[in-house]
């Protein structure tokens, strides 16, 4: 398709059309015309040329990125239209569950609250993030199908616009973060520098989650339910309110630690914030499994891009 | 040079029955080694079959049909919505596609917002997205509203609001679905005026409609599509005459102001 421009690229000045505006004479051409670039849609089965549209894809949401901004902005703005705090209360709710909770289980697991809740604040605030963006994904897709049937734009722009709206939840939840953090006098430690990283690998790694679950949700409409499901189990296995150390001595946590794809995510952003030491294996662990994701996510969206404005 | 060329396409619909669309049934079908069989025999629906022409600068072109004629789905090809499953598509030129009244607004957002996110899907400045809303909401009558959510807006305000917005932006080549005529008859003139204004700037018109008057005063070339082929392509009268019977062409000519 793309050989030079799409025309949703152009940045073309805006010619008002008014009835009785019109100042190009008949025949000439209009003086703000932008040079005329060329698209050529085509049936291809080669994987080089699907391959090469599919980046293309991806560019054009790039350039995109202010429909992307806004685009998530609308989508919380509407969510809280209407209501008194607004979206204060993403704030207020996430700060209402992790103090009920936190005071809770720090008695069920015989936890100091000082340490427990910093903990569980963090946790169940990236868990929302990592859930909700993949809840939202596998309806990206389907519930922009107006969007997707009226006019051509890049698929990937869905993806992102998930990952967009959640950083803006996220950017929300982070405030009950700093004042647990003040509270308890919890310092970030030195390796902090690695949250940056760990933050870019959480960044692509939503984007292609999203991508792979909406055209899987778009093609099977079973799979939101499904992956519904495989969440609430992952909650639950993940240590997200409980601590590896505290069953370390009951021989348990290893296995859901060592090879838990969501463990090794949370952890990269989670030890350095809670002052720990860089943690190698948690590393090593989420980049393998991240180039699986996008290893994955790029031969199904190469393969099923063309296909996604008939399944909707 | 604006131009569009339509090259030998075929679209065809994948036809997902409510099971077949399941993962149990995929599921299924792939443990008992039924996959291959399934995708090979799969069911489709061809909505076209080896439809070409090209169009150049000042063309206006006229689809004509009955329902399920592929019309609509033409249409969306050419705007790249739906990508053929055979033959090319070439585009040369910036397309805007009035292909429902809806346009992929969203009817829990305001015009103003609607506005903006169209503004910023072509990429304009926060000035520009102020000046496009002032020229909506001029030409389409529908200042105060505009502030209002879109699902509360009558289906006339909310056809004014998709076509003041789809033209308000620069197309060299413009494709058009018949709903633009639920308009009223004062808002047909000015549509007529603003559309002209575009015509004349050396560009394309693409509209599909069923009514032979606006076809005859639209259009300068008129193709009649049945089941998914070009079964004529012509000037408007020649089309019209052998598309529809002899006494409501001429009915038609009478209305549209022309002699046969």
């Amino acid at each position: 398709m793309v050989d030079a421009a799409p025309p949703f690229r152009y940045r073309q000045p805006m010619h008002m059309i008014a009835p009785g505006q019109d100042t190009a004479g008949p025949g000439s051409p209009p003086p703000d015309a932008p040079p005329a670039k060329r698209l050529v849609i085509a049936a291809s089965h080669s994987w080089r040329e699907r391959l090469r549209l599919a980046l293309a894809d991806i560019a054009d949401t790039a350039r995109l990125w202010p429909l992307v901004w806004t685009l998530s902005l609308f989508d919380i703005r509407l969510r809280y239209r209407g209501s008194l705090l607004g979206p204060l209360w993403l704030t207020l709710s996430t700060a209402i569950m992790v103090g009920a909770i936190g005071v809770l289980y720090a008695r069920l697991f015989h936890q100091d609250v000082g340490d427990y809740l910093p903990f569980l604040t963090i946790s169940l605030v990236l868990w929302t993030f990592i859930s909700t963006v993949a809840s939202d994904a596998t309806t990206c897709f389907t519930q922009a199908d107006a969007m997707i049937r009226s006019m051509r734009m890049p698929h990937s722009v869905h993806a992102a616009r998930v990952v967009m709206r959640n950083m803006l939840v996220l950017g929300h939840n982070v405030v009950v973060i700093a004042v647990v953090f003040a509270l308890f006098g919890t310092r970030p430690g030195l390796d902090s520098f690695t949250l940056l990283p760990g933050f870019l690998l959480w960044l692509a790694d939503g984007f292609a989650a999203s991508l792979l679950l909406g055209l899987f949700g778009a093609r099977f409409r079973d799979i939101p339910p499904i992956i519904a499901s495989i969440m609430q189990i992952a909650f639950y296995v993940t240590p997200i309110m409980w601590n590896p150390a505290m069953l370390a001595h009951r021989g348990l946590a290893k296995a859901f630690v060592e090879l838990n794809p969501f463990y090794a995510l949370l952890e990269i952003i989670r030890g350095p914030l809670l002052g720990q030491p860089l943690n190698p294996g948690a590393w090593h662990l989420a980049v393998i499994y991240s180039l699986g994701l996008f290893l994955v996510t790029g031969l199904v969206f190469t393969r099923a891009r063309p296909r996604l404005p008939y399944w909707l | 040079m604006t131009q569009l060329i339509v090259n030998d396409v075929s679209v065809s619909f994948p036809l997902y029955h409510a099971e077949s669309r399941s993962l149990k049934k995929t599921v299924l079908a792939a443990a008992s080694g039924r996959l291959g069989e399934d995708s090979r025999h799969r069911l489709t629906v061809e909505a076209l079959r080896g439809v070409s022409f090209t169009l150049n600068t000042g063309d206006r072109l006229g689809f004509i049909g009955s329902n399920g004629a592929g019309k609509t789905t033409l249409l969306r090809t050419m705007a790249g919505i739906y990508e053929p499953v055979g033959g090319s598509i070439t585009i040369e030129g910036a397309v805007t596609a009035l292909l429902d009244p809806g346009q992929g607004m969203n009817p829990d957002l305001t015009g103003n917002e609607n506005i903006r996110l169209r503004a910023l899907f072509n990429g304009y400045s926060e000035a520009r997205i102020r000046e496009l809303q002032e020229d909506v909401a001029a030409f389409a009558g529908l200042d105060q509203f505009l502030a209002l959510p879109v699902r509360t807006y009558s289906s006339g305000m909310v056809v004014r609001l998709g076509f003041a917005m789809a033209t308000a932006i620069r197309a060299q080549i413009l494709l058009m679905d018949e709903w633009l005529l639920a308009g009223d008859a004062s808002f047909l003139d000015k549509a007529r005026q603003r559309l002209e204004t575009m015509v004349r700037g050396a560009e394309i018109l693409v509209l599909s409609s069923h009514r032979p008057d606006i076809l005859l005063q639209w259009c300068n070339r008129l193709i009649w599509l049945d089941g998914g082929t070009v079964k004529a392509d012509g000037t408007p009268e020649e089309v019209l005459a052998a598309y529809l019977p002899a006494d409501q062409f001429t009915h038609a000519m009478e209305t549209a102001g022309k002699t046969a």
